[in-house]
C-alpha cells in the first residue's frame, strides 16, 4: 500500500480508441491495492489488475487534461483523461510501482482469497493429476517405464520429478544423455499413442563441447525407436529454423560440431523429399567450408527433420509490430493487410501449425516416434508437442482434457511462464507470446472444426486472461522445483477448479463428442484459412464485434431441448404410473393436477420467441445489449454540418438489438 | 444458325473431375445445345450431370497422346476438369463448348427452352413489380404517386414503365427533367423511411455540361422531394464519384448539382470503385484464392493489393452514410454517380437492408433485388457476360452486383439473426446472375425485357427459388426479426473475406 498516494480521482474521462472524435466517458478512477476501477457515469466499471499492467504512459499536457494511456497484457488499451496533473503523476507514479513486483510474495495470488479452506483448496489441485493422465495414455507398459532418475530435481532441475522413458533405457544412459543435452532437458515421453503404440518425445537440443559424440545420447535415442515395435525409424524434429542454425554454426565453429554432424546427416539422407534439394545444396555449402560431417551410421534409422518456428525474440517483436498495426483507428485496407503481412504473426501461426500437422502425420501413418526439440525444449517444443497431442487425441480437447494438456506440456515440462509472461519486473527480453501462439493456434483448429472441441472461444480466452494475472498459482514460477519452493499449494489456489465450477460459460453448443471423424484432426493449411483473431487482439473493443452471438441462441435452445426431453420422460412416466395404478378417482386426479404446476418451463418454452430474446449469459463477449455510451451516432450530427468534408472515416456505434 | 452446325462431336467417353471431396464421374459425355451432360453407365447408381453451358467462363485444353484434357472453368468459379478418351473428339468437343458458351442471342438462350415440372409460365413475374411497392409507400405517406410517363420506355429507357415521384410532380416536368438527366435517369423514389419519414431517391447525374447548365423542372423535383419530408427538410445529395471526378465530368457533357440552384440541399462525395477496376480487382482476388501454394506473406499481400475488402468497406460505409442521414438527421437523401446504374443502386438497396426490416425477410429481399436492381435497370448482361476467369472480357463488365451481395454476406455474418435467409440465397443469386435457366436476369432493362418477352415466355427465379423445398434450404434457422436497423461496423477488424461457397471449389483435386 505504499506506493499509493492517491486512491480516488473524480472527472476523469475515458476515451475510446477506436472512435473518431474525442467523444468520452466521465468517471471516478479508484486506485486499490490489487486493481484500478474506473465507474462511469452509467455505473459501468472497468476493472484492471495491476499485473495485466504491460505499460503506462503518461502522455503530454493538454488543455482538457493529463492523459494517461495504459496498455494491458490482455490486450486491452485504456486512454484515461486526468483533469489534474499531479493526481495523474501520482497515479502513474503508483501504477509503475503495483504494475511491476520484485517478488514472487508480492503477487495477487498469495493474496487472493476466495473463501475456501485448506482442503477445498488443496482438493482444487488435486484435480489435475499427471499420474493418472499417463496411465490414460496406456503408461507405463512394457516397453515405457516412470523413471526415478529426476526425483531430486537432481538430473535437470527444469523437468518434473516424475518421467517417463523407454524400460530399456538404464540410469547411466539418461545420466550421459542428460550431460549431453542443454540444461540437462534429455530425451523424456511426453504423449504416447496406445493405438499406433508411437510415441512423442521431448528434449533440448544437444550440448557440444564435450565430445562430438555422446554414445549414451545414442543409446537412448536408439532405446525409444526401438520402444515402437511398430516402426523401425523414428524422427527427430529440430522446430528451430534452419538459417538461425547455419548462422549459430559460423559463430560456434568448435563447438557446434555434433549439431553439424547430425545436420550434415540429414542432406545424406537417401530418403529426403525432393524437396529439401536446396537445404541438401546449402549442406554441401556447410561441408565445403570445413564443417565436417561425421559417420551416419551412428543413427541410422533416425530421420531428421526442420521446421522452421522462429525464436521468442522474433515472435514477440512480431506480436508488438501486429498490435501497432490494429490499434490504429481509421486503417485502410493496404494498411490493415500490409501491416498484418510485415508482422509475420500469422506466418509464425502457420509455421507451429504446420509441425504439429507434421508431428500428426508421422504417428497416424507412419507409427513413427517422434522426438521434438529446439534450443532449451521449453518454448516452441511445448507448442509442437502439446499441439500435436491435440490433432491425435480427441480427449485433449475436451475442457479437462485441455487443463490436463496445459499442465503436462507446458507447465510441468517448465514453460518459463514468469518470464515469458513477465510477472516479476525482469528482464524484458525473456518476455514472449509463446503460449498465447499456441492459444491462437488452438483457435484456428477450432474455427476449422467446430464440432471438435468442448470448449469455445471464451475458455481460451478467459486462460489468457490467467497466465498474466497472478491471481492463481498455476502459472506462477518457471519449473516445477521452483514453484514447490515457492509452496504454492499450501499458499495460492488452482485455476483448474474455479474454471471447473463455471464450466457452462465455456461449453461449444457444436460440441459433438462421439463423432468418429475427428479422432485426428487434419486441419487444412492453406494461407487463407489464417485469419486475424479479432475476439483476442480486439476482445474489448466492443464496436468490432458481431452484434449478435449464433453461440447464445444455440446454446439456449440446446437447453430448451433438454428441458422439453426431460419433460417428456417426466409425463411419459407419469402416464404409465397412471396405467399401472387404475385405482380410484381422486388418486389419478391428483396425478394429473400434479403434471401440471411441475412443468413449468415446458410453459415458457412454448413461447419460443420470448425466450430466444432474452439474454442467456455473458459466456461469450460478443455484444448484444447496448450501450447509451456506444451510440455514437452524435458524431454524425458534425459529418453532416461540415460544408464538404475530405476524409471522413465512418464508424458505426452498437444498434440497439433486441436478444 | 441451328445449335447443331456448332456440335462437332456430341458424344464421348469421359471423366470428370469436380473438386476434391466429390467423387470422380465416369460415363458418356453428350453435347447438347444448352447443356454438357455426363451420363454415368446403366450399371452405376449415380445421377445424370448436366451443366449449363452458358456457366462455363473459360475453358483450357490440353491433348496427350490418346486422350485430352479439358480444363473448365465456370462463371460461379467452380473448377471442373474432363478427362475425354480420343484426341480428336476432344478438341471436337472443347470447340464446341466454346462457341456454345458464348452465344450472344439471348432469344436463342437456355431460359426460353426452360420448362420445369411443377412451375407454370408467368407465375412470379408480377411477383415484385413498383406497383406492389408503392402500395406500401402510399400506406405511410401520400406525398408520393406512381407515375406512367415512362409506360413506353421513351422518357428512360432503363427505367421500368412505373416509377414513384413526387404527386405535385406533373409528368411533363418529369420529361422535361429527364432530358436534364443522363440516359434520362429523373429522381425517383427508392425507398421511404416511414419512422422518420424520410425518403430515399436516386438518378443519374445531371447534365449540366460546362456551361453550367440548369434545369427549372430538376429543381422543383428535388425542391418537391423536401416538401414531400416535411417542410424546411433538409436534403444530401450522395455522389459516388469523388469531386475531382465529379467536376470533369463537366467536360463531356454531365456534372453535378450546383449548391445554388438545389436550395436546402447539400453534396457529399463518396467515391466508389466502379467499371473496370473493380472488375480487375475481383480478377485478382480469384487468382490469389486460387493459389494455394503460396506463404501467408505472398497471400495476405495479394489479399491486400486486390483491394477487394477496401471495395467492401466503402460500400458499406456510404450506404451507411446514407442510412444515418435518414435515420438519424431526418434528412432526404439523393444517391447518384454517373449512369445511376451500378454503385448508385449498390448504395440505395444496402441502406434499404440496414434501415428496413422488411427488405431482411426472404420475400422483402428478393423483392429489394428486383425492384432496386433489375427493374432499376443495372445492365446484367453487360455486367455480368463473364466472370473471373474469360480472357474475352469487354470494358462492361463489373461485378457490382457481386460486390452488393458480398456487403449483405457481411451484414449477416454481423447479425446472424437479423437476416431470414441465409449465405445459400446470396450464392444461389451470384450463380443465377451470371448464368441461369431462369429469365430473371436476362437483358438490361425493363424495355429489352419487353422486347425479348422474357416474361412471357422464360421461368422467373423467384417462382424457382420460392418452391417450398428450395426455400428450405435457404433459411436461416436462426432468424428472429428484428424491428431496429443494423448498423454494421466497419472497421477492417470486421470484415471478413466471404469464402462462401466459391472458394472451396477452387482448391485443387490431388494429382491430375
Amino acid at each position: 500500500m505504499e506506493h499509493i498516494r492517491t486512491t480516488k480521482v473524480e472527472q476523469v474521462k475515458l476515451l475510446d480508441r477506436f472512435s473518431t472524435s474525442n467523444k468520452s466517458l466521465t468517471g471516478t478512477l479508484y486506485l486499490t491495492a490489487t486493481h484500478l476501477l474506473f465507474i462511469d457515469s452509467h455505473q459501468k466499471e472497468t476493472w484492471i489488475l495491476h499485473h495485466h499492467i504491460a505499460l503506462v504512459e503518461k502522455l503530454a499536457l493538454t488543455t482538457s487534461g493529463c492523459p494517461l494511456v495504459i496498455q494491458c497484457k490482455n490486450f486491452r488499451i485504456v486512454h484515461f483523461i486526468v483533469p489534474r496533473e499531479r493526481d495523474c503523476h501520482d497515479i502513474y507514479n503508483s501504477l509503475l510501482q503495483l504494475s511491476k513486483q520484485a517478488k514472487y510474495e508480492d503477487l495477487y495470488a498469495f493474496s487472493y482469497n476466495p473463501k475456501q479452506n485448506d482442503s477445498e483448496r488443496l482438493r482444487g489441485w488435486q484435480l489435475i493429476d499427471l499420474a493418472e493422465e499417463y496411465k490414460r495414455m496406456g503408461v507405463p507398459n512394457s516397453n515405457w517405464q516412470l523413471s526415478d532418475a529426476n526425483r531430486e530435481y537432481k538430473i535437470c532441475e527444469t523437468y518434473p520429478r516424475e518421467l517417463y522413458v523407454p524400460r530399456i533405457a538404464s540410469k547411466p544412459i539418461i545420466v550421459g544423455s542428460s550431460k549431453f543435452r542443454s540444461k540437462g532437458r534429455f530425451p523424456v515421453l511426453s504423449y504416447y499413442h496406445e493405438h499406433k503404440e508411437a510415441a512423442i518425445c521431448r528434449c533440448s537440443q544437444p550440448l557440444s563441447g564435450f565430445s562430438a559424440r555422446c554414445l549414451e545420447d545414442e543409446h537412448l535415442l536408439q532405446a525409444i525407436s526401438k520402444a515402437n515395435p511398430v516402426n523401425r525409424y523414428m524422427y527427430v524434429m529440430d522446430t528451430r529454423p534452419k538459417h538461425r542454425m547455419q548462422s549459430w554454426w559460423a559463430t560456434q565453429k568448435d563447438i557446434g560440431r555434433i549439431i553439424v554432424r547430425i545436420s550434415s546427416k540429414i542432406w545424406n539422407d537417401e530418403k529426403i523429399r525432393e524437396s529439401d534439394e536446396k537445404k541438401r545444396l546449402n549442406a554441401m555449402a556447410n561441408r565445403a567450408a570445413g564443417k565436417g560431417y561425421e559417420n551416419e551410421d551412428n543413427y541410422s534409422n533416425i530421420r531428421f527433420q526442420f521446421v522452421g518456428i522462429e525464436n521468442i525474440h522474433v515472435m514477440r517483436s512480431s506480436l508488438q509490430k501486429l498490435l501497432e498495426v490494429n490499434g490504429t483507428k481509421g486503417l485502410s485496407v493496404s494498411d490493415f493487410y500490409s501491416g498484418l503481412e510485415s508482422s509475420g504473426w500469422l506466418r509464425h501461426i502457420k509455421a507451429v501449425m504446420d509441425a504439429a500437422i507434421f508431428l500428426a502425420k508421422a504417428i497416424t501413418v507412419e507409427s513413427a516416434s517422434v522426438l521434438v526439440h529446439c534450443s532449451d525444449g521449453w518454448d516452441r517444443t511445448s507448442q509442437v508437442c502439446s499441439l500435436g497431442s491435440l490433432l491425435l487425441d480427441s480427449y485433449y480437447r475436451t475442457i479437462k482434457g485441455f487443463m490436463v494438456l496445459i499442465e503436462k506440456d507446458w507447465i510441468s515440462f517448465g514453460h518459463k511462464f514468469s518470464e515469458r509472461c513477465g510477472h516479476l519486473d525482469g528482464d524484458p527480453k525473456e518476455v514472449s507470446p509463446v503460449f498465447t501462439q499456441f492459444l491462437e493456434c488452438v483457435w484456428h483448429l477450432t474455427e476449422q472444426f467446430p464440432q471438435a472441441f468442448e470448449f469455445n472461444e471464451a475458455f481460451l480466452l478467459q486462460i489468457h486472461e490467467h497466465i498474466h494475472s497472478c491471481q492463481f498459482g498455476n502459472f506462477l514460477g518457471n519449473c516445477q522445483k521452483e514453484r514447490e519452493e515457492l509452496k504454492l499449494k499450501e499458499k495460492t489456489y488452482s485455476l483448474w477448479p474455479f474454471l471447473l465450477d463455471d464450466q457452462k460459460k465455456y461449453l461449444n453448443p457444436l460440441y459433438t463428442s462421439k463423432s468418429p471423424k475427428f479422432t485426428v484432426l487434419e486441419p487444412n493449411t492453406v494461407s487463407f484459412n489464417f485469419k486475424f483473431w479479432r475476439n483476442m487482439y480486439h476482445q474489448f473493443d466492443r464496436t468490432l464485434h458481431p452484434r449478435q452471438s449464433v453461440f447464445n441462441i444455440i446454446t439456449n435452445m440446446n437447453e430448451q431441448n433438454k428441458q422439453l426431453e426431460k419433460d417428456i420422460k417426466d409425463l411419459e412416466s407419469k402416464i404409465k404410473q397412471c396405467k399401472n395404478k387404475p385405482t380410484d378417482g381422486i388418486l389419478t386426479k391428483e396425478l394429473i393436477h400434479s403434471v401440471h404446476p411441475e412443468s413449468p418451463t415446458l410453459k415458457t418454452s412454448l413461447c419460443f420467441k420470448e425466450q430466444t430474446l432474452l439474454p442467456v449469459n455473458h459466456a461469450l463477449r460478443t455484444i448484444e445489449g447496448s450501450n447509451p455510451a456506444d451510440n455514437r451516432y452524435s458524431e454524425y450530427a458534425e459529418e453532416f454540418s461540415k460544408s464538404e468534408p475530405g476524409v471522413v472515416s465512418l464508424e458505426y456505434g452498437v444498434a440497439r438489438m433486441t436478444c | 444458325m441451328e445449335f447443331s452446325d456448332l456440335i462437332r462431336t456430341g458424344r464421348a467417353q469421359a471423366k470428370l473431375l469436380r473438386g476434391p471431396e466429390a467423387p470422380p464421374l465416369r460415363g458418356t459425355l453428350c453435347l447438347t445445345g444448352h447443356h454438357l451432360l455426363l451420363s454415368p453407365g446403366p450399371q452405376a447408381t449415380s445421377e445424370l450431370w448436366l451443366l449449363l453451358l452458358r456457366s462455363v467462363d473459360s475453358i483450357e485444353k490440353r491433348v496427350a497422346s490418346d486422350s485430352g484434357t479439358i480444363t473448365l472453368r465456370c462463371k460461379d468459379l467452380r473448377v471442373l476438369q474432363l478427362e475425354i478418351e480420343g484426341v480428336e473428339a476432344s478438341l471436337d468437343i472443347a470447340r464446341s463448348i466454346e462457341a456454345l458458351s458464348s452465344l450472344e442471342s439471348v432469344i436463342t438462350s437456355f431460359p426460353f427452352f426452360y420448362r420445369p415440372k411443377g412451375l407454370r409460365l408467368g407465375d412470379a413475374w408480377h411477383f415484385h413489380p413498383p406497383e406492389r411497392y408503392y402500395k406500401r409507400v402510399a400506406r405511410e405517406t401520400n406525398a408520393w404517386r406512381l407515375s406512367e410517363v415512362n409506360e413506353d420506355f421513351s422518357v428512360c429507357p432503363s427505367y421500368p414503365r412505373a416509377v414513384i415521384v413526387p404527386r405535385s410532380v406533373d409528368d411533363g416536368a418529369l420529361a422535361r427533367s429527364a432530358r436534364f438527366r443522363q440516359g434520362g435517369r429523373f429522381p425517383v423514389l427508392s425507398y421511404h423511411h416511414a419512422p422518420s419519414g424520410t425518403v430515399l431517391v436516386r438518378s443519374s447525374q445531371p447534365l449540366t455540361g460546362p456551361q453550367k447548365r440548369r434545369c427549372a423542372e430538376d429543381e422543383e423535383l428535388l425542391r418537391a422531394v423536401l416538401l414531400g419530408a416535411r417542410p424546411g427538410a433538409r436534403g444530401f445529395i450522395v455522389d459516388t464519384r469523388s469531386s475531382q471526378a465529379a467536376k470533369q465530368a463537366r467536360m463531356t457533357g454531365g456534372g453535378t448539382e450546383a449548391k445554388a440552384a438545389y436550395p436546402g440541399w447539400k453534396r457529399l462525395h463518396r467515391p466508389l470503385e466502379r467499371g473496370q477496376p473493380l472488375q480487375e480487382s475481383f480478377v485478382r482476388l480469384v487468382e490469389a484464392c486460387g493459389d494455394l501454394q503460396q506463404s501467408t506473406d505472398s497471400w495476405l499481400r495479394r489479399l491486400e493489393g486486390c483491394c477487394w475488402l477496401a471495395h467492401v468497406k466503402e460500400a458499406l460505409s456510404t450506404a451507411c452514410l446514407a442510412a444515418q442521414g435518414m435515420e438519424r438527421e431526418g434528412a432526404c437523401i439523393l444517391v447518384h454517380g454517373a449512369e445511376g446504374t451500378d454503385s448508385t443502386l449498390l448504395v440505395t438497396s444496402l441502406a434499404q437492408l440496414i434501415l428496413d426490416p422488411l427488405s431482411r425477410t426472404m420475400a422483402g429481399f428478393q423483392e429489394l433485388v428486383e425492384r432496386e436492381w433489375i427493374q432499376a435497370g443495372h445492365p446484367f448482361q453487360l455486367r455480368c457476360a463473364h466472370s473471373a476467369f474469360s480472357h474475352a472480357r469487354s470494358k462492361h463488365e463489373a461485378p457490382t452486383f457481386l460486390l452488393f451481395l458480398d456487403c449483405v454476406w457481411q451484414l449477416g455474418r454481423q447479425f446472424p439473426l437479423s437476416l431470414e435467409f441465409g449465405e445459400g440465397l446470396l450464392l444461389a443469386l451470384f450463380e443465377h446472375a451470371y448464368a441461369s435457366p431462369f429469365g430473371t436476369f436476362l437483358c438490361n432493362s425493363e424495355k429489352e425485357r419487353c422486347l425479348c418477352e422474357v416474361r412471357t415466355r422464360t421461368h422467373s427465379l423467384w417462382s424457382g427459388l420460392n418452391q417450398p423445398k428450395e426455400r428450405r434450404k435457404l433459411r436461416n434457422p436462426l432468424y428472429a426479426p428484428n424491428p431496429l436497423a443494423i448498423w454494421p461496423s466497419v472497421e477492417l477488424q470486421s470484415l471478413r473475406l466471404w469464402q462462401g461457397d466459391p472458394l472451396p471449389q477452387l482448391l485443387p483435386w490431388g494429382a491430375s
